[in-house]
């Protein structure tokens, strides 16, 4: 019957999604009165999962790395072991890739881009977004077994006191068809799904020569850089910086736009961000009325002193 | 090689998002709809296979007869058939098996959807697809090469913070997005495309049934947001001091 937790880690060490994805099962559990099991893959030590209220948890060893199909069997199996009812994963890009391939192995309907604890849990009930972030839908899923994705940073780390047990898992894997050659990926930055912090900029800023400052901005705050989409389609940044209702969603506590006009496309993308900022020689943009704090001003002035007052407060903060 | 693009109906970008009946239906009043961008990135990668390799390239909604301008369009792109299962799209779910049926009964190599729908944000159809159809499977796609002959497929997925390179064979389902082909690569309909649309087949095909396993019971509108706390350009220091000590962001 526990409330299984499927609890990704990279290198060994726990993402903090899915240390909120724990955290936010443990909520579902006591609303349930039930426990909460989570499934690993290659973890040695998992006692930091006791902390967020996972009471035992069952790894499997699998030294091919990630595979959606297999990775999705393994935790249908758990959940058939467990008995559970609810699974919940977070929003991450394997966890929303093998999310669907599990609905269908457990006959479960599944909710992607969950805000808010379930408003009930019979019926069971959850708060999703929906028209990208124009709007909440409040989702009923009526199989037996649910599965919940948890967007970024909506709930938050709750630490509870407990004990994590760990028992090795060891379902009966099937095959993999996916087969991965090869992995391009920056190691020394913050991605823009993991970020609590998002600097992003916009045509404001007049040509890629100019991210120079973006970067360090970003880099003062330990943020990820993003941009909005003819940034991207003018090629001054990479596309995979492209954030809007047509690029990557942003759900970070903190959202700073320079140069950005706020266009409704852009906005509906980044709005489930907590705090947002916006820097802008117009005060007409329709960015101001979406943001909390607004400089208008040009970012050519701005973004320096910004930086030059960042570091003044880390040196007195450090 | 036969591709089939899922086409999600989908209300256009700009538009403002409303509901009825207390805040139980989405309001269409005024309301255009379009081909989900997504799909439109998947829609014309499958043109390039059409035209590079004589792929054959169907596509497919379920929903009423009121999606039909959006099929036609698809035509008008390029497509050549398009099929229509008459229902309403009640959740990923119900979609995806309605699909899959479509699927096992035409045969397809190569299903083509889009990464999510930007009306409903599930993110799932593409998935149970291919857990449905058996077919192999690659999220986030933004590359995709497809060799025929050996019914083998590279494709490039974004993850988080970078991407990586896969192989794999056919069948194939990919949840697409932009990456796929480029912004500018996007066909707007011409004349001649219109015209020959109106000659293509829309077939529309009665659905299996299936049923919803999950249901929006009610919608409701972020709260408005307050007015925005103005910093002077000259006094940027009170932006920090406002973000640390008032929103306890940094
Ligand atoms: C189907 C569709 C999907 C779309 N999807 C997205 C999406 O996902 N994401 C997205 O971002 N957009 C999207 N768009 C585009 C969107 O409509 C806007 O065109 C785009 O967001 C504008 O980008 P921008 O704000 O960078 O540029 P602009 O609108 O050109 O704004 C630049 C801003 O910079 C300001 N500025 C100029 N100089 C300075 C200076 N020195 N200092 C400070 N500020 C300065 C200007 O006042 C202006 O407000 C989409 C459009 C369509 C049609
Ligand atoms: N009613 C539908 N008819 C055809 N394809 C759909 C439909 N709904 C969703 N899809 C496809 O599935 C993708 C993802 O949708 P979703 O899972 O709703 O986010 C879309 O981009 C479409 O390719």
């Amino acid at each position: 019957m526990s409330v299984l937790v499927y609890i990704e880690s990279d290198q060994g060490k726990f993402k903090k999604s899915a240390l909120e994805v724990a955290s936010y099962g443990k909520a579902v559990a006591d609303k349930l009165g039930t426990s909460v099991t989570a499934v690993t893959f290659n973890v040695t030590d998992a006692s930091e999962l006791g902390k967020y209220g996972v009471d035992k948890v069952l790894n499997v060893s699998n030294s091919n790395g990630f595979d959606a199909k297999v990775y999705a069997d393994a935790i249908k199996q758990a959940a058939t072991t467990e008995g559970s009812k609810v699974v919940v994963l977070s929003s991450t890009s394997d966890s929303t890739y093998l999310a669907p391939l599990l609905a269908v192995g457990l006959d479960a309907g599944y909710a992607s881009n969950v805000v808010a604890l379930p408003t009930s849990t019979a019926p069971f009930v959850v708060k999703r977004t929906a028209f990208t972030n124009k709007a909440f839908a409040f989702t009923e899923i009526s199989t037996d077994i649910k599965i919940v994705a948890v967007s970024n940073n909506s709930f938050g780390l709750v630490e509870a006191s407990g004990n994590a047990t760990m028992e090795s898992f060891s379902p009966n894997l099937p095959s993999s068809n996916v087969k991965v050659e090869s992995v391009d990926k920056a190691t020394d930055k913050v991605s823009i799904a993991d970020a609590e912090i998002v600097v992003s900029g916009g045509r404001g800023l007049k040509g890629p020569e100019n991210w120079g400052m973006i970067e360090e901005l970003a880099e003062v705050l330990g943020a990820a850089t993003a941009c909005s989409k003819p940034v991207s389609d003018l090629g001054w940044r990479p596309h995979s910086e492209h954030v809007g209702q047509t690029g990557k969603p942003v759900a970070s506590n903190l959202y700073i736009a320079i140069g950005i006009s706020g266009a409704i496309q852009h906005l509906a993308g980044i709005n489930a961000s907590k705090v947002k900022v916006v820097i802008n020689t117009d005060p007409e943009a329709p960015f101001f009325k979406a943001a909390d704090y607004g400089v208008v001003g040009d970012a050519f002035e701005v973004v320096p002193a910004l930086i030059e007052k960042l570091k003044e407060f880390k040196a007195q903060n450090a | 090689m036969k591709i089939l693009v899922c086409i999600s109906h989908v209300p256009d970008t700009t538009s403002k998002i409303n509901f009825t009946d207390g805040d139980t239906k989405f309001d269409t009043n005024g309301v255009q709809f379009v081909i989900n961008p997504n799909d439109e990135f998947g829609l014309t990668r499958a043109m390039w296979f059409k035209e590079k390799q004589g792929a054959s390239v169907a596509v497919a909604n379920v929903g009423g007869p009121e999606t039909e301008p959006t099929l036609r369009k698809a035509l008008a792109i390029g497509a050549d058939e398009a099929i229509r299962i008459n229902t309403e799209a009640k959740d990923g779910f119900a979609v995806a098996k309605e699909l899959a049926n479509v699927i096992k009964d035409r045969g397809f190599d190569l299903v083509i959807a889009g990464r999510e729908s930007i009306d409903y944000n599930g993110g799932m159809v593409p998935g149970m697809i291919a857990a449905l159809t058996n077919a192999n499977f690659v999220n986030k796609c933004i590359g995709l090469e497809i060799d025929a002959s050996t019914s083998s497929a590279t494709a490039i997925r974004e993850i988080d913070g970078g991407k990586e390179t896969v192989s794999t064979s056919l069948p194939l389902v990919i949840g697409g997005q932009k990456g796929l082909v480029e912004e500018s690569d996007l066909r707007i309909p011409n004349m001649r495309g219109i015209m020959m649309a109106r000659q293509k087949p829309l077939t529309v095909v009665e659905p299996v049934g299936a049923n919803a396993e999950t249901t929006s019971v009610k919608f409701e509108k972020p709260a408005p947001k307050g007015a925005v706390t103005l910093v002077s350009p000259d006094n940027i220091g009170e932006l920090v001091n406002l973000l640390h000590n008032e929103a306890k962001v940094i």
